[in-house]
């Protein structure tokens, strides 16, 4: 359901702006390159509005942006490789530090594709939790966003509310998990441990809170004229131009495309659930943080209905009851020599996942996130691919920023919401 | 959806759930060209390069590295519960396309190359193809044939090696001392 445009006038960019040869470097016009007038800056690639280690090379002609490069791969550290050298279930760990903002995400993504090479049936309980706990990293993805976004442009008490909103879910997380961050709490089959004793009135707590602080983010940011000001018409990026370069989530929606994988291509128990998709049509800075509040609106009401099935499902199992792949019961492992075996082997040389390659994917907060495995039948993967969403956003900057002040360029990137943990992986 | 007529197509596979298109390397751009325009396959939105340097190779557990049958009075090794069928060559690179329609179609198009061998660029057919075919060169070594813009895109330019190759080693960077010639 698209939301509706109140009184919003700007015209919705037309025509493709992708540049040409190389879709993803803006290079100086000929006629003014050679001139005296073109100035040449590095920004970054530490610098702290570049979301993690970024650099830009930027052409500029006053304060115009005519030309940019984006060189990437600084906190290139491996994880793939890695994960290949790992057993499955020691593998599980890294996927979470991956984006390290979405994290339950990731974890979520790398679990169910093993678990679909193992043709694992997952309890009803432990689905139920994931979806709750992914919508609600979503919600603190998006606030770390709106909290960064809106402090680059100069508006630092939108970062102190949306960090106290943020810590919340923080607090939660750690409630469940026994971690804040990084939590490896979604098993291969199910969930870690059970859902403790006091989660959901605290999380009801939350649910209730979460809406009115989002009034009260609007109340600061969406008729503030500054705000406004810096945002509308600024870092297009039309329909046509966001399917070629392969974009996807926030920075699609916001371009007038009606697509969420979680609605279109239900994994979990999205379609058991009812959501929102807010769609903007003019494809600019603006719309993709009005799509980002209206989502964190939406996935407050994922999370109470996650919480509804959840209370009535007090009890249940949260694990598969599979010894060969999930670990056994802590308590048998005193009294049965069968499960102590299970264990160790597990522990040891890990589960072997059928020889197959799959590809799941699922809506993170940045878009899609993908996962392609390889296995060789044996303990080890053989090879792990992560689709990173902000790889392609990122790509998509030489595009969204042509013909920007050099002020802007920063909210812009900032917008596409990269994250460089996941680009460079 | 029936793929047949696809431009160089070699062999259709279904399992998991999924479709995987192998495709002839030659005639890539023309089937990716055809899978855009007339099978609504609109968003690149992945190209994932495999490695199978090594593939099977640990044996199976109980013999090494035959497939004549489980021996029982040979040790036990670390190896696999079966071999995995053979790969055709070094390497797969796989692009992963989604149509932006009801019931959300994708479908894996995969093609086989030897090592050194070139993939034709399909940055002509989807722009977003850049990055991604600048990271399989740059990880996996595997040349693109009329890229705009052949660096590599993680690693440093003088970079030696592809790092995601399985005969690339884990640890072992090279340190340069000072003083030294």
């Amino acid at each position: 359901m698209a939301v509706t445009q109140e009184s919003r006038a700007d015209p919705i960019y037309d025509g493709t702006r992708i540049p040409s040869p190389i879709p993803t470097v803006l290079e100086v016009d000929p006629a003014i390159r050679d001139t005296d007038d073109i100035l040449t800056v590095n920004f970054g690639p530490n610098h702290p509005s570049t979301h993690g280690v970024l650099r830009l090379i930027v052409d500029l002609d006053g304060e115009v942006v005519v030309g940019l490069h984006a060189k990437v791969g600084y906190v290139h550290t491996g994880f793939e490789k890695n994960m290949e050298q790992k057993s499955w279930w020691k593998a599980i760990t890294y996927a979470p530090r991956i984006d390290y903002l979405a994290y339950q995400n990731n974890e979520l993504v790398f679990v169910l594709a093993i678990e679909k090479l193992l043709g694992l049936e997952v309890p009803a309980k432990a689905t139920w939790m994931r979806m709750l706990l992914s919508e609600l990293n979503r919600i603190h993805s998006h606030l770390v966003w709106l909290a960064t976004g809106a402090l680059e442009l100069g508006a630092i008490s939108m970062f102190w509310y949306a960090f106290r909103e943020r810590e919340m879910i923080l607090d939660l997380s750690e409630l469940v998990t026994g971690y804040r961050m990084h939590t490896r709490y979604f098993q291969t089959g199910g969930l870690a441990e059970d859902i403790p004793p006091g989660f959901y009135p605290e999380c009801r707590k939350f649910v209730e809170w979460m809406p009115k602080a989002i009034v009260d983010y609007d109340a600061l940011l969406r008729k503030n004229e500054i705000w406004e000001d810096r945002t509308r018409g600024l870092g297009l990026l039309n329909r046509a131009d966001a399917i070629a370069l392969g974009q996807s989530g926030p920075v699609l929606r916001a371009s007038g495309v009606d697509w969420d994988l979680r609605r279109d291509d239900p994994y979990l128990f999205y379609d058991r659930v009812n959501f929102r998709v807010p769609v903007l049509p003019h494809g600019d800075t603006y719309d993709r943080y009005r799509v980002r509040i209206e989502e964190m609106r939406a996935s407050v009401e994922i999370v109470e209905q996650c919480l509804d099935r959840l209370e009535r499902l007090e009890g249940e199992p949260w694990i598969a009851d599979d010894r060969k792949v999930v670990l056994p019961p802590r308590e048998e492992l005193h009294t049965s020599m069968e499960s102590l075996i299970h264990h160790f082997k597990i522990v040891t040389e890990g589960y072997s996942v059928p020889e197959g390659e799959v590809y799941v994917a699922v809506e993170s907060a940045r878009g899609e996130l993908g996962c392609y495995i390889v296995s060789d039948g044996g303990p080890r993967p053989w090879r792990v691919k992560f689709r990173a969403p902000s790889f392609a956003a990122l790509a998509a900057t030489a595009t969204t920023v042509q013909g920007a002040y050099i002020a802007d360029l920063i909210a812009i990137v900032g917008s596409l919401d990269t994250l460089m943990g996941e680009v460079d992986r | 959806m029936a793929f047949e007529g696809l431009p160089g197509l070699v062999e259709t596979r279904e399992a998991f759930g999924e479709t995987t298109l192998v495709v002839d390397p030659a005639r890539l751009v023309e089937a990716c060209m055809s899978l855009r325009d007339e099978h609504g396959f609109e968003m690149l939105i992945d190209i994932a390069a495999t490695d199978y340097l090594g593939w099977g190779a640990p044996g199976v557990s109980g013999y090494i590295g035959t497939a004549t049958g489980r021996n029982l009075n040979r040790p036990m090794t670390q190896g696999l519960q079966a071999l995995p069928a053979p790969k055709p060559k070094r390497f797969s690179l796989n692009y992963h396309l989604l149509a932006i329609q009801q019931g959300a179609p994708r479908v894996r198009v995969q093609v086989w190359l030897d090592d050194g061998e070139a993939v034709p660029s399909v940055v002509s057919v989807w722009p977003g193809a850049d990055w991604f075919e600048r990271e399989a060169w740059d990880m996996m070594g595997i040349p693109v044939e009329g890229h705009p813009h052949p660096e590599r895109l993680l690693m440093d330019e003088d970079w030696e090696g592809h790092p995601l190759r399985k005969d690339y080693p884990l640890g072992g960077e090279p340190v340069r001392f000072s003083g030294e010639e």
